[in-house]
């Protein structure tokens, strides 16, 4: 895996897809690729009560990428620095073993060039110091990304705030 | 093309890599934004963070912006009409011919009726100097926007109670303990740092209990969710009112300072029990006493939200005006967490931007609609549009034969579009200036196409609230077509009309040297930041005594003085709506949040999220129809009818269908949105003459459909 993650707090999101087409439009691309996807499921009835979830699916950036180990053309690659998955456009030939391959659904078609597509992390804007499009412009903050080693506690705190409405810190502090 | 003739801002045309701080135009909302150019393409937008409510976040909408600018299905240079009006015969006219042929209508309707002959409309907002003094100049005192179908129950509610009007107090929603939302749908119908501030509210603890007859998406972040028949949110309020003053519960203190009429509330609510309330809501008594006592433990800072899209029913003035009497009673006044006045520059010591209309001479003549003399109670400043269209029609109080409808989309907006263009029919000139194909700009007799938020600079805004500050929209790239920022076509038109000395500018940085005078506050500085607050701090007035109600009576007016001048009860009895059953259904509508009204449906990347309304409706109703969820659905009205898909659920009211507003598009030359989904404007037959007697406001929702299956095989049509 990368060594980031990428956090969604469900709790937060309002389900705007901002997230997706601050994707797209950073990367370029029309209508048909979605490299991330916010699914909304439900409303369901929880207790009388309408209840949403929005489930965020970017690329995993997997360990072993199927995508990777099927391209013919090496143009699936991974960086050695940081784990990250992405498409060497110039060496795709359009072959869509990736998208074929993908359990995820993470590798698209990008029509306008006739060549796969997927999510890089916008490692441009990462090693350009910022952070990924969907983050930067997230409304409501609900996705989060960083060094994986360094993933906040925020849930782990409200968690804890349901018992005692008061500041709530780890031990230690 | 004269494309080197358009005003284009100093430097703009500037190669390689350059940042401008602006304002997004994708909704009304006006979110500052940051636009990075490349060589003279747009690469980037997001929220300008150097406005720190805001960040760097942007919505769905605003990130579109891109696909917006990219597309070649807008209006790319100015047409003239050629065949009948909505037949979409045109000719392409250079910019010189157009206005020539716009002013000279114009001048011919002055002749014979003078300035008051013309119209104009637009959607309000912090631009609104320009076209109000434009109209001003034409001695006309016909400005409208297009608030009727929008916000003036609330804003006239708000009037009656505290003297300004609905933006006159801004809601504290990050400070917020507890807050009460009528159908006000936050994360759909969005404004970015509204929302931001209220789920940080909601992950600080706030409490939110929301209203409506349809589970939103807000519905399902709220703690309380009151599944409420529609039309009966009056009643619901007389109940807590009841409950608040009968248990004690009010801020005494405050009340007793600031308020007048609390006896008569008092004796009016007496029989309005949470049991009386409960036949008519579908709310149990039980409900609204255990929220009422404990909401009341969290006053002052607590919102009851007044609403905004509250041109529903025929009683959302008495709704609004209930919420805020709740707000009233529960202390929730320049408090922190509740209502905080919105302050001027004046307000903190500063001059604020000068105005073009400060130049121009007053306008004596009454407004065609009758506000502010006919209708006392209504505001005279941007009146009701609905009441044009009969004032059209019968030509009194003086005959109307100009329309300019900028940016804005009457034949969308308003109800009952037939009725609409019977109308417009009689008029000698129907203008539109949009960025868009709007429905109204496809039946004027000229089209001329606005510069894009992207390609133009607008007038300086300044906008109010507990930290007044100053905004720029400033040009990103130059236009890409033949099209112009409006300062200049109004200016332009101004000048063939013999009414240029109040518009003497050759360029947008003259506009903004003249508003900015005195201020100082410099253009390089409003270009640095985009945004200049006039505060380092919100401004909070003392409770005690520093309280500044612009009633009549310097109070806060449970007892109006305003609407009992008018004829009108400060306290109406709530009438209960009648039942829906068989195959009718009342219509709703409503919002998502990644479309503005009929704007955006074309949009290439925004159409690809939602290109299509389905209607909602719920089991029980559906069953006994024997419609299941994504079957074809035939909906009509008074010899109207559409072909839809239904979607069966549970989270709309059983007496109501609902659908979202803005599809159902005609101008073929959107070819992504033309014909997609339906319209709930033309569903709406005979609403374009209702409205709410108190408020103002459209009854949108006083609408009734009927529903059946349509064969399986039946697509969906427009």
């Amino acid at each position: 895996m990368s060594k980031y993650y990428l956090l969604q707090d469900p709790d937060r999101c309002i389900g705007c897809l901002g997230c997706e087409v601050s994707c797209k439009t950073n990367k370029g691309l029309g209508p048909g690729p979605s490299l991330c996807k916010n699914m909304l499921v439900g409303p369901v009835k929880v207790e009388e009560m309408p209840r949403a979830r929005f489930v965020f699916m970017p690329c995993f950036h997997c360990e072993e990428p199927w995508c990777l180990k099927v391209c013919p053309s090496g143009a699936v690659k991974k960086r050695d620095t940081d784990g990250i998955v992405y498409i060497e456009a110039a060496s795709c030939i359009g072959c869509k073993s990736c998208i074929t391959a993908c359990p995820w659904g993470a590798c698209q078609w990008n029509p306008q060039i006739n060549k796969a597509v997927k999510c890089d992390y916008c490692k441009d804007r990462l090693d350009s110091g910022l952070k990924p499009a969907c983050v930067t412009k997230c409304v409501t903050q609900c996705l989060d990304f960083g060094d994986a080693s360094k993933i906040p506690d925020y849930r782990r705190e409200r968690f804890a705030r349901t018992m005692e409405p008061v500041a709530v810190r780890p031990m230690g502090y | 093309m004269k494309l080197k003739e358009a005003p284009n801002v100093i430097g703009v045309e500037t190669r390689g890599r350059r940042t401008v701080f602006s304002l997004c135009g994708m909704c009304a909302v006006r979110c500052p934004i940051q636009v990075e150019v490349d060589d003279g393409r747009i690469i980037w937008l997001q929220g300008n963070p150097n406005d720190k409510a805001m960040g760097s976040s942007l919505c769905a909408k605003g990130s579109a912006g891109v696909a917006f600018e990219y597309d070649d299905e807008r209006p790319q240079y100015p047409l003239i009409r050629t065949g009948a009006r909505g037949a979409g015969h045109w000719r392409r006219a250079g910019w010189d011919e157009a206005l020539d042929y716009v002013a000279n209508g114009l001048k011919d309707v002055m002749r014979q009726y003078g300035g008051k002959g013309i119209v104009l409309s637009d959607r309000g907002g912090p631009f609104g100097d320009l076209t109000k003094s434009f109209v001003k100049a034409l001695a006309s005192p016909n400005y409208f926007d297009h608030d009727c179908t929008c916000g003036r129950n609330a804003h006239h509610a708000t009037r009656s109670l505290f003297g300004v009007g609905r933006t006159g107090l801004a809601y504290d929603i990050k400070n917020t303990k507890h807050i009460v939302l009528y159908g006000r749908n936050i994360i759909e119908a969005l404004q970015v740092k509204e929302a931001k501030e209220f789920i940080e509210a909601l992950n600080k603890g706030a409490k939110c209990t929301y209203i409506d007859p349809r589970g939103s998406l807000t519905a399902t972040k709220a703690g309380r969710f009151w599944q409420i028949r529609p039309s009966t949110d009056y009643a619901l309020n007389l109940a807590m009112i009841n409950l608040v003053l009968r248990q004690d519960l009010y801020d005494k203190e405050f009340v007793s300072q600031w308020v007048i009429g609390l006896d008569e509330l008092r004796a009016f609510v007496a029989d309005k029990t949470p049991e009386w309330q409960e036949q008519y809501t579908g709310i149990s008594a039980a409900d609204v006493r255990s929220f009422v006592r404990e909401i009341s433990q969290d006053a002052p800072h607590v919102i009851f939200h007044a609403g905004w899209m509250t041109a529903r029913y025929n009683q959302s003035f008495y709704t609004s005006r209930t919420a805020h009497i709740l707000n009233a009673l529960f202390g929730a006044i320049e408090a922190p967490g509740g209502l905080i006045f919105s302050k001027g520059a004046g307000d903190a010591g500063k001059k604020g931007l000068k105005k073009l209309s400060d130049r121009i001479p007053e306008v004596t003549d009454e407004r065609v609609d009758g506000c502010g003399w006919k209708y006392p109670h209504f505001d005279g400043g941007s009146g009701l549009l609905h009441l044009l269209f009969s004032a059209i029609n019968s030509g009194k109080p003086c005959p109307i034969a100009a329309y300019i409808a900028y940016r804005h989309d009457p034949l969308t907006a308003m109800p009952d579009p037939d009725a609409v263009k019977q109308a417009l029919d009689k008029l000698k000139l129907l203008v539109s200036i949009d960025v868009n194909y709007s429905e109204t700009g496809w039946y004027s007799d000229v089209i001329l196409p606005e510069s894009s938020y992207l390609e133009r600079a607008n007038i300086l805004a300044e906008k109010s609230g507990p930290k007044p500050s100053l905004h720029m929209r400033d040009q990103a790239v130059v236009p890409r077509f033949d099209s112009r920022p409006a300062w200049w076509i109004f200016c332009e038109l101004a000048k063939r009309l013999d009414i240029g000395q109040y518009f003497d500018f050759e360029s947008i940085e003259e506009i903004w040297n003249y508003q900015l005078e005195g201020t100082g506050v410099t253009v390089a500085q409003m270009r640095d930041k985009g945004v200049f607050s006039l505060v380092d701090k919100p401004i909070l007035w003392d409770r005690t005594s520093g309280l500044k109600f612009k009633t009549p009576s310097g109070k806060i007016e449970f007892r109006s003085s305003i609407l009992e001048e008018a004829g009108l009860p400060s306290f109406a009895e709530f009438v209960p709506p009648k039942g829906f059953a068989g195959d009718e259904f009342r219509l709703l509508f409503g919002r998502a949040a990644v479309h503005t009204h009929g704007q955006t449906m074309n949009n290439p990347l925004l159409n690809e999220l939602l290109p299509e309304n389905p209607v909602w409706i719920h089991p029980d109703r559906a069953a006994e129809l024997g419609i299941e969820d994504g079957d074809p659905v035939e909906v009509s009205n008074q010899g109207y009818s559409v072909f839809s898909r239904a979607k069966v659920t549970p989270w709309i009211h059983p007496e109501a269908v609902f659908m979202l507003h803005g599809f159902g598009r005609t101008v073929p030359l959107q070819t992504r949105a033309y014909a997609r989904g339906v319209a709930d404007q033309r569903l709406q037959k005979g609403l374009l003459t209702t409205y709410d007697p108190a408020g103002g406001g459209n009854t949108l929702c006083e609408c009734s459909v009927r529903v059946s299956p349509a064969g399986k095989n039946r697509s969906t049509t427009l």
